[in-house]
């Protein structure tokens, strides 16, 4: 690492990281350190348009896609603590702009560019081991983008792998939906619930401790079931149990 | 036939060429016409194999021993015999087997009615096309495919198809080199048989007997075809001496 | 068939609080998608033959006006009458008029989702002709007046308690004390009375599969054999199938075939395929003396060259809605007309129109499932979302959406102000919040805090926490 420049990173931090779990951001910078790079945050990113893509606003879409493009294709890599913000760039992007065109092609190499924070380390960086430290019993909720636009499925479970004293149980029906779906949970409020009461059920009864994914989408959709069920699982994104920053209260918790 | 298009109706006539002519404006330009024509032609004529898995590759032990393996999967009973004079055996066992009457009913297939049926007298057999009250039909295979474990039956005075499906009870003769790898080897069969482009009226790929899931998805055979599928593989390279169940 | 997909809001919420169905819907999961895993991994060739299908249906599309012309021509060869219906009424008409031309009283039906969406039987029943379901799942959804919930399981949000009392209801010829506890029994019985229909049948209707363009042939997939009887034993058989069911040759439906049973059933090939062309023949001792195609139409020809036209590869196989965890949760019939699930979100504002179907195509998480295990890899959830650009266009959104995503891209553009606003946002919900670290109602968020907390933002946002870092070096 020592005799190559080391890679500057963007972090794109996602607006959900960004408002409500600041330390994924800091748990992100840590392991992107950690693994070699420089990292550097564009200050004016505010969201990846996932919203207005979701719901058929494609003018708004590419107005927002063009931004971030300018915003981010200075850099090395782009790397995200979120598989569908990851897939928005890397999957989605490309599609709004026709072939051919020159924000096509700049929409593409921004593509080439961009991971979701866990496949950046392991498939990019080769990073083995964290070095962190976590004695618990988690599983792992594969998020829906990262996994099925992503192929995020290993990465993340062997990286676990490393993590001293941790215990990874895989609950029944890891792949399927938690029914957050951005707008998704509040246009169908009662199917979505549907959808993550079957998820915390699945959660709770792999028997584990704490529940990990890669989405803070997902993550605040399950430990608010869980929560209001009354469940004691503790919620982590898995950059904070990879960065060993544990010490912080988990998601909906208060060390009070 | 005095009308081709059909003895009731005329009115579908503009339908199809405005149909036609959408669809084609949606496509083509004159110029690519004749080209698209030309694809259509060569595939049609031409009728490229797409892929064919290879599990059905070997000789014709392996590919008894799969059709044998999927079709016992698939709840269906198989048994060898070695030579023609032990089919008639074989049936009258299966029948008893079953606490079945000793009656069954066949077509006109020469390699079925010319069967020494005389050696089982206490067997009742009739031929012709399946009536309501038979229990149990029999049925010669024009061929079958080991890659799933499945019968091909053809119609005709040789075969009817309401035997295939009337009956509760279905016995199938299928010869062993007749079992080929996939289906593209029997439809080649039968270009050869019935020639390019010409089908028989119909061709019944069987593959274990009736069954439905419709209930709470749970498996019940015999929803409204035969409830039992006995193949009997006549195989002149078995070792089976006598007939089994 | 009415339509009511413009309310699935509540369709969906009525059949979230139905324990029977909900009790039923629990056997998709683990039935079929652990049964197409299993028989997807069992076949090395599975995701090549799924390129391979998806190859063939495109080449067809791109050519179909001349394999429909091939394959009529073949059909007339063979002594078989093709007939073309743009529209359900005329299927409904040509049909009706076959049936009258011979007198017919009763029809036996092979399932086909086709005749559900021409709405064959009540143009049957109008016309006094009795049309009888044979597929035992349609035979069940039939006597209690439904319509199938799933393209291949019609009956798959019953239990069988429910099925019991309607055969004690409907058959009622038989004896009151009869056990009918078990499927068996109830499979048992519905074979003996519907034995007795098919031999009285003047007609039988099936749908089609395939039909191949080298051969003339329709092609029919079952389980139970139910479409063999429909179509042997009556003096006529009509064939009902939409444009896009043709294939060029034996061997590209054969590699359809392989991919239709694991994806739908976890099956190697179904219990029987059928190949009918044509009439009987010289010296047949049975089949039909008719043979009738009726090929239609109703809408599809429009999706030709549009950004739907891969939905038209569609086989009807089911396991987009088997895996799908919306469809899981709420059934076929929520989604209000005959196709439901991701391929019926995508299918139905094609037919009926967006300004009906609008819900559909946005009742989606965009998981993605669907798209996983589809055979012919439709990208169904994007076409949800071509449907969704198409109501935003039309501005059909509902006003509550379009109002919050034009606020929302507002401050997207102004990152100063965005930044100002989600700070104040992350300190009002923590403060809210407090000791908990959660919150159970919030204003403008009842929908998600009517089933679930919010948990609270840590305080500071990570650009506040970032600059002030960068600033302390």
């Amino acid at each position: 690492m020592s005799e190559k420049r080391k890679p500057r990173v963007g972090l794109f931090v996602t607006c959900l990281v960004d408002t409500f779990r600041p330390s994924v951001g800091l748990a992100t910078v840590k392991l992107l350190e950690l693994a070699g790079c420089k990292v550097e945050v564009p200050e004016k990113q505010t969201c990846c348009a996932q919203p207005a893509f979701n719901s058929g606003d494609s003018k708004s879409t590419r107005k927002i896609a063009t931004n971030v493009i300018k915003m981010f294709e200075q850099y090395d890599y782009v790397v995200v603590p979120s598989g569908s913000c990851a897939a928005m760039i890397k999957i989605h992007y490309p599609e709004l702009f026709t072939e051919g065109s020159g924000f096509r092609t700049r929409a593409d190499e921004l593509a080439d560019k961009t991971y979701e924070l866990v496949s950046f380390l392991s498939d990019v960086m080769k990073l083995k081991d964290t070095g962190a430290q976590f004695g618990r019993k988690v599983t792992y909720h594969d998020s829906c983008s990262g996994l099925r636009e992503l192929k995020i499925h290993k990465q993340p479970r062997a990286l676990l792998s490393k993590v001293d004293g941790l215990h990874l149980e895989e609950m029944a029906d890891a792949d399927v939906c938690c029914g957050f779906g951005g707008t998704f949970c509040v246009k169908y409020p009662d199917i979505s619930n549907d959808m993550v009461t079957k998820k915390a059920a699945n959660v709770t009864n792999s028997g584990a401790e704490v529940l990990l994914a890669g989405d803070l989408g997902c993550l605040l959709n399950i430990a608010g079931k869980l929560q209001r069920e009354g469940s004691e699982i503790e919620i982590r994104h898995i950059a904070e149990v990879l960065a060993g920053e544990t010490h912080i209260p988990a998601i909906g918790e208060t060390d009070q | 036939m005095a009308n081709p298009r059909g003895p009731i109706l005329s009115g579908d006539q503009d339908v199809r060429d405005a149909l036609l002519t959408k669809i084609r404006r949606t496509q083509a330009t004159d110029k690519l016409d004749a080209k698209r024509r030309q694809a259509v032609q060569e595939r049609l004529s031409n009728h490229p194999r797409n892929i064919v898995p290879k599990r059905s590759d070997g000789n014709v032990d392996h590919k008894v021993a799969l059709f044998t393996k999927l079709m016992t999967a698939a709840d269906a009973t198989v048994e060898e015999v070695s030579m023609p004079s032990q089919i008639p055996r074989a049936v009258a066992e299966f029948l008893r087997a079953h606490n079945l009457p000793q009656r069954i009913r066949f077509g006109k297939d020469p390699a079925l009615t010319g069967l020494a049926w005389d050696q089982t007298p206490s067997l009742e057999v009739s031929d012709g096309r399946a009536r309501v009250s038979d229990e149990t039909s029999m049925g010669r295979a024009f061929a079958a495919v080991a890659e799933s474990g499945t019968l091909v039956m053809t119609s005709g005075q040789d075969n009817p198809t309401t035997l295939n499906f009337l009956p509760e009870n279905h016995v199938v003769v299928v010869e062993a080199n007749r079992i080929w790898g996939s289906y593209e080897d029997v439809w080649d069969e039968i270009r050869h048989h019935y020639g390019d482009t010409v089908m028989p009226r119909t061709v019944n790929l069987i593959s274990g007997p009736s069954r439905t899931g419709d209930i709470e998805q749970r498996l019940e055979l015999g929803a409204h075809g035969p409830k039992r599928l006995h193949i009997i593989i006549l195989n002149s390279a078995s070792k089976a001496g006598s007939p089994k169940e | 068939m009415e339509s009511t997909s413009r309310k699935f809001s509540s369709n969906a919420r009525e059949a979230l609080g139905d324990s029977q169905l909900q009790r039923a819907l629990s056997n998709v999961p683990s039935g079929f998608v652990n049964k197409r895993a299993k028989a997807a991994a069992a076949l090395p060739e599975f995701e090549d033959l799924r390129d391979k299908g998806r190859d063939i249906k495109n080449h067809v599309l791109e050519h179909l006006d001349l394999y429909l012309e091939a394959y009529e021509r073949r059909v007339i060869e063979a002594g078989g009458h093709v007939h073309w219906a743009a529209s359900a009424a005329d299927a409904q008409r040509i049909i009706t008029e076959i049936c009258q031309a011979h007198g017919a009283k009763t029809v036996t039906k092979g399932k086909s989702m086709i005749s559900e969406e021409a709405g064959i039987n009540a143009a049957l029943e109008r016309a006094g002709i009795t049309p009888i379901e044979t597929d035992l799942g349609e035979y069940i959804v039939q006597m209690r007046g439904e319509t199938p919930s799933h393209l291949i399981a019609p009956a798959v949000h019953l239990n069988k308690d429910q099925i019991e009392a309607d055969f004690r209801r409907v058959h009622d010829h038989l004896p009151k004390d009869r056990v009918l506890e078990e499927p068996a029994s109830l499979v048992r019985e519905a074979r003996e009375v519907l034995r007795s229909k098919y031999l009285a049948a003047d007609i039988g209707i099936t749908g089609a599969n395939f039909l191949i363009a080298e051969t003339g042939t329709s092609v029919i997939v079952t389980n139970e054999g139910n479409g063999d009887l429909t179509q042997n034993l009556p003096k006529v058989h009509i064939a009902l199938a939409s444009i896009e069911k043709i294939v060029p040759t034996l061997e590209d439906a054969s590699t359809l075939i392989r991919l239709l049973a694991r994806s739908a059933t976890g099956q190697e090939i179904s219990t029987y395929t059928t190949f009918s062309t044509g009439p009987r023949r010289l010296g047949d001792l049975d089949g039909p003396n008719e043979y009738h195609v009726v090929l239609l139409d109703n809408g599809r020809s429009d999706m030709i060259g549009t950004e739907f036209q891969d939905m038209l590869r569609c086989i009807r196989c089911g396991a987009c809605l088997n895996h799908c965890p919306v469809y899981q949760a709420v059934g076929g019939h929520a989604y209000g007309w005959v196709y439901s699930g991701p391929m019926g979100s995508v299918l139905t504002p094609s037919l009926i129109g967006v300004d009906e179907a609008g819900h559909l195509p946005n009742a989606s998480t965009f998981c993605g499932r669907c798209e996983e295990v589809c055979p012919m890899r439709i990208p169904l959830p994007k076409m949800m979302r071509h449907w969704r650009e198409r109501e935003f266009e039309k501005h059909l959104t509902a006003k509550s959406i379009r109002s919050g995503l034009k606020v929302w891209n507002w401050f997207v553009a102004r990152p100063e102000l965005y930044h100002r606003v989600s700070g104040l946002a992350a300190k009002f919900i923590k403060a809210r919040a407090g000791k908990r670290g959660r919150v159970s109602n919030l204003p403008f968020a009842g929908g998600w805090t009517k089933h679930r907390d919010l948990p609270s933002p840590q305080g500071k946002t990570f650009q506040a926490i970032w600059k002030e870092r960068q600033k302390n070096g």
